[in-house]
């Protein structure tokens, strides 16, 4: 090398200046960061050093109207864990699996929760037994971080009893949290999922707390006390509704497990619901903490569909309880009164044009009042009251009388019942194209034809039969009572509607067998024609009592019920164990 | 045995930053999980003072002695090398590697430490014996396989950190000796072509700058058209032949290149690494209290990260007087060299220098994400007892050329 002094110099000053640069550069790269930006790193630094832990708030206790409890959260355990990547999650699943006894189901979905909410703790188990917990408490240190959380988890104390109307809850979806309805939700909370849970959801829901863990790099918590003051979740208040428990369990009771189809009772001048049930149920309870995959396929391949709820959702052909209102189409435009006679008498059926309009009572009934007629439910009386009032003025009065419309129950997912529109020829010509005759005119008037109600729907109707002409609207909820005047009749015209209502259920009626000692109950039965079955029809009973005072509106509906007075009994029994008078035929039955 | 004079401020220096560095590791191992690294600073001290006896030691023989074990030293530390892909261990981060010796399970020390001293002996040898520095790039030959036989082994292990280290001394020392700057802008374009690649414009203007240098130096034609298509090769064909490859294979490589580097969490290490610098601002944390290391979100927070340590608890104060420990013990080294009473000597202090450059600049900003991460330690910081070790056994080195040199003697001990 070249080793003369002056080399070794200039060498050394060059390198000295080289070094000198170098440090003034590294130097200047830190005074960047620690004191220019330095707020932003320490806010970093804080935001990593505190996880929140979010609180679950207890849903809102539901009651029914004498401050028994419908639903209820109980303490139970939620399982979760902080990963700080897919990969560890998997790793730890298979650490517990094990232990929890974890399904590849339950890997899936936690799985897949953690790629919704990485930040958020991996519900693992929702509601774990606490067998479970306490193992995983003596196993702590092994599995620093699992999260054992205490949530209140929903409880109905009557399951399947109150299914119809309480609904369940279940974990929100990625779908639901997209909706506009949901903004402000986390993935992983809990929301009603049906019926009121559902419902009343924004009620019902609570606000979320949250706790501040001091945790490491992993996500382990280091600290037991908190390092910041914790958010308490807030409760939501109780929601008090209408249902009458007692009558609800009675209910469920008659319709045990080998009866479907449904029924709901109402309080005439309010539109309160007292019972509203569908057969057959299933366990919401089961739904808590993430339903079992086998009981939700149960559900959804029975045939019977239990998750169908029959009083909200079934619409049938209303049949013959829907003379009542071709009675009131009649008696409002005064082509009848409650004493009129049609000009040809029941001998089983009615020739029109070139089709027999059978009646159901094949040895016919004789010439007939209106108030008969409805008593022993004519159809030749009706089919010629039906051509009187003629098919628009039938349909518009069944339109006025909301029977197009959704009973509005404060539950969700109704449906719409099926009734022409104001246009008759439009809507037939839709319907049947132009092929079809003024036969449509006797299927409507005796409830047959384009004409399917909710069970909901029709006992709203008979709310106005059962008060002054004005309906109510059925609410679950107690609130003040939204009723529509739908009629206009006279209030002797109401009282012959009604008497011969109650005549059903005497002596010579078509539901003389649900009578019952001491009490007057009016209604109608009806046979809704089955599409899957002609042998087999609904049947329908819609009443109230009592009929001079009425307290309770009932509407019961089997499926495959083959004759009204099947429903009629059960809608009695309903009305008996309400009002408190016990009817003849359980008291025999029972051997008293 | 001849007087010397010892250099106390060379031996100050070192001395305050491995007692700086012996206190960030006892910080290092304060987390609120505790592990093994909250006792490794004990290990730590013992290899301190295993280390001063050996400078002293060395201290006491003579430069000539030095020499005279050079080709052994520089021939075994090659063999112990070769020795690690063989029955090589892997360690911490770098797990996958083989940079180890282990006997029996025990890991006896890293050879590339012990390569690192002996690769700066034998270049200095070498570039001594020349009476001339090396004029064209044939010319460095020699050098060049001095410094590529451990180096592949290395980049075999692999150690990418290391690898660059011995780039660095071989840069600097072949500066150190007098090789002219276009030369040495010549031998490195390669590099340079590589990391601009990224570019075609920029590597376009860095080719034109490199076609008017090779015409102004006119190196021999094959020496110019190989330089070209080394540049080409890395600046043009290396990019296109990353592109074609697969996310995973590029992965493969990376981690093949520098295992200590997991693709998918290294990005994650560097920020949290700049958040608790950061996050110390002008004062620090307090010692021992920095968060982002008490809760494990520093990795490697006791060897390769223990520069943001200091960065967190310490504060820009605490940077600023490691960095200006550094500086200071830099400049003493040049002076050294520049006075030193042959070249081999000369040489034999400036590649320490330079060994200890890189390392710190390396370390230094991949703290701050300034430079790629590479399992590469801070001297006298960093957790290692065979860095410690070699440190100091070049600090002796060092001692004993100071000692020798000429010119301003303070102190005279026997």
């Amino acid at each position: 090398m070249s080793f003369h002094p002056n080399d070794i110099a200039r060498r050394t000053r060059l390198s000295s200046v080289g070094l000198g640069i170098g440090f003034i550069l590294l130097l200047g790269a830190f005074f960047r960061t620690q004191v220019l930006e330095h707020r932003t790193y320490a806010a970093a630094s804080e935001e990593n050093r505190l996880r929140p832990i979010p609180l679950p708030a207890p849903r809102g206790i539901i009651y029914d109207r004498k401050g028994e409890i419908i639903a209820e959260n109980l303490p139970g355990y939620a399982v979760s864990l902080i990963a700080p990547s897919e990969d560890s999650l998997r790793a730890s699943l298979r650490t517990l699996s094990p232990t929890l006894q974890l399904t590849d189901y339950d890997i899936n979905q936690a799985i897949r929760r953690y790629r919704r909410a990485p930040t958020r703790p991996t519900v693992i188990l929702a509601d774990a037994s606490i067998d479970v917990i306490s193992v995983l408490e003596e196993h702590r240190i092994d599995f620093p971080r699992l999260i054992i959380q205490s949530v209140p988890k929903r409880f109905y104390p009557d399951g399947p009893v109150v299914a119809s109307f309480v609904g369940y809850t279940g974990e929100i979806t990625e779908g639901e949290l997209n909706l506009p309805l949901f903004e402000g939700y986390k993935p992983g909370q809990i929301i009603g999922k049906g019926g009121l849970e559902k419902q009343y959801e924004a009620e019902l829901h609570g606000k979320e707390g949250v706790r501040f863990d001091e945790v490491d790099a992993r996500g382990r918590p280091v600290r037991g006390a908190s390092a910041r003051p914790d958010l308490l979740p807030e409760g939501a208040p109780a929601l008090k509704t209408n249902i009458d428990l007692k009558l609800q369990k009675y209910v469920a009771s008659l319709f045990g497990d080998s009866l479907q189809g449904g029924a709901i009772a109402l309080e005439p001048h309010t539109g309160a619901v007292l019972a509203l049930y569908s057969a057959p149920s299933f366990d919401p309870n089961r739904f808590t903490g993430g339903i079992p995959a086998a009981y939700w396929r149960e559900l959804n391949t029975d045939p019977r569909r239990p998750l169908f709820n029959k009083v909200i959702q079934g619409t049938y052909p209303p049949g013959s309880t829907w003379k009542l209102a071709t009675s009131t189409v009649g008696l409002e435009s005064g082509l009848v009164t409650i004493d009129s006679r049609m000009p040809i008498s029941c001998s089983g059926g009615l020739q029109y044009g070139r089709r027999y309009f059978r009646c159901w009572e094949k040895r016919g009934h004789g010439s007939q009042t209106l108030a008969g007629a409805i008593t022993h439910s004519c159809d030749v009386f009706f089919y010629q009251l039906g051509l009187k009032i003629g098919l628009s003025r039938l349909v518009a009065g069944g339109i006025d009388l909301q029977f197009r419309e959704k009973s509005g129950i404060d539950l969700p997912n109704e449906y719409k019942p099926r009734f022409p529109s104001r246009d008759v020829r439009a809507y037939y010509n839709r319907l049947f194209g132009a092929n079809w005759s003024n036969a449509e005119t006797l299927n409507l008037a005796i409830g047959q034809g384009a004409n399917s109600q909710t069970v909901a729907n029709m006992a709203k109707f008979y709310t106005a039969l059962a008060s002054d002409g004005y309906n109510s609207k059925p609410e679950l909820v107690a609130r003040k009572p939204e009723r529509t005047k739908i009629m206009s009749l006279t209030p002797q015209q109401m009282l012959g509607l009604r008497d011969a209502m109650a005549g059903v259920t005497s002596a010579g009626g078509t539901a003389a067998s649900a009578n019952i000692q001491g009490l007057v109950i009016a209604g109608k039965t009806g046979s809704a024609q089955n599409t899957t079955d002609p042998n087999k029809d609904h049947a329908w009973f819609v009443g109230f009592a009592p009929a001079e005072d009425p307290k309770i509106v009932v509407a019961v509906f089997l499926e495959f019920g083959i004759h009204g007075y099947f429903a009629a009994r059960i809608a009695s029994k309903i009305i008996g164990y309400y009002t408190g008078v016990v009817p003849a035929e359980i008291a025999n039955a029972e051997g008293g | 045995m001849r007087r010397i004079v010892a250099d106390y401020p060379l031996v100050t220096i070192a001395l305050l930053l491995s007692l700086f560095g012996i206190a960030m590791v006892y910080s290092a191992g304060q987390t609120d999980t505790p592990t093994a690294v909250a006792r490794v600073y004990k290990s730590q001290i013992l290899w301190l003072l295993i280390g001063m006896i050996g400078a002293y030691g060395i201290s006491r023989s003579s430069v000539r002695f030095i020499q005279w074990v050079t080709l052994p030293a520089y021939i075994l530390s090659v063999a112990l090398l070769a020795l690690t892909l063989v029955i090589g261990a892997g360690a911490g981060t770098a797990a996958s590697t083989k940079s180890w010796l282990q006997v029996g399970g025990v890991r006896i020390g890293q050879p590339s430490e012990l390569a690192k001293l002996t690769v700066v002996l034998m270049l200095a040898q070498v570039l001594a014996s020349r009476r001339e520095p090396p004029k064209s790039l044939l010319d460095l030959w020699q050098p060049a396989l001095i410094v590529l036989v451990p180096w592949l082994i290395i980049m075999m292990q692999p150690d990418l950190g290391t690898g660059i280290v011995f780039i660095g001394i071989f840069f600097g020392m072949l500066y150190w000796s007098g090789v002219s700057w276009p030369l040495l802008l010549l031998l490195g374009s390669p590099v340079v072509s590589l990391i601009l690649s990224f570019s075609t414009g920029m590597w376009g203007a860095w080719f034109l700058v490199l076609l008017a240098l090779v015409l102004y130096y006119r190196p021999y034609l094959i020496e110019g058209v190989v330089l070209m298509a080394a540049n080409i090769a890395t600046g043009v064909v290396a990019p296109i032949l990353w592109e074609k490859l697969e996310p995973y294979q590029q992965n493969r490589l990376r981690v093949f290149l520098d295992p200590s580097a997991d693709p998918r969490a290294s990005g994650y290490h560097v920020l949290q690494s700049k958040i608790a610098i950061g996050s110390g601002g002008l004062f620090g944390k307090g010692f021992t209290l920095g968060t982002q290391k008490r809760l494990a979100f520093l990795p490697e927070q006791h060897t390769d990260f223990i520069f943001a340590v200091v960065g967190e608890e310490m504060g820009f104060i605490g940077v600023a007087i490691a960095l200006t420990l550094f500086l200071a013990l830099f400049l003493r080294i040049t002076q050294i060299a520049g006075r030193a009473n042959d070249s081999y000597s000369s040489l034999v202090a400036f590649g320490l220098m330079a060994s200890w450059f890189v390392h710190v600049l390396v370390n230094v900003g991949m703290t701050l994400n300034l430079m790629p991460i590479t399992g590469i330690p801070l001297p006298f910081f960093s957790y290692g007892g065979s860095f410690m070790l070699a440190s100091w056994l070049a600090v002796g080195v060092l001692m004993r050329i100071s000692g020798e040199g000429r010119g301003k003697a303070a102190f005279r001990v026997s």
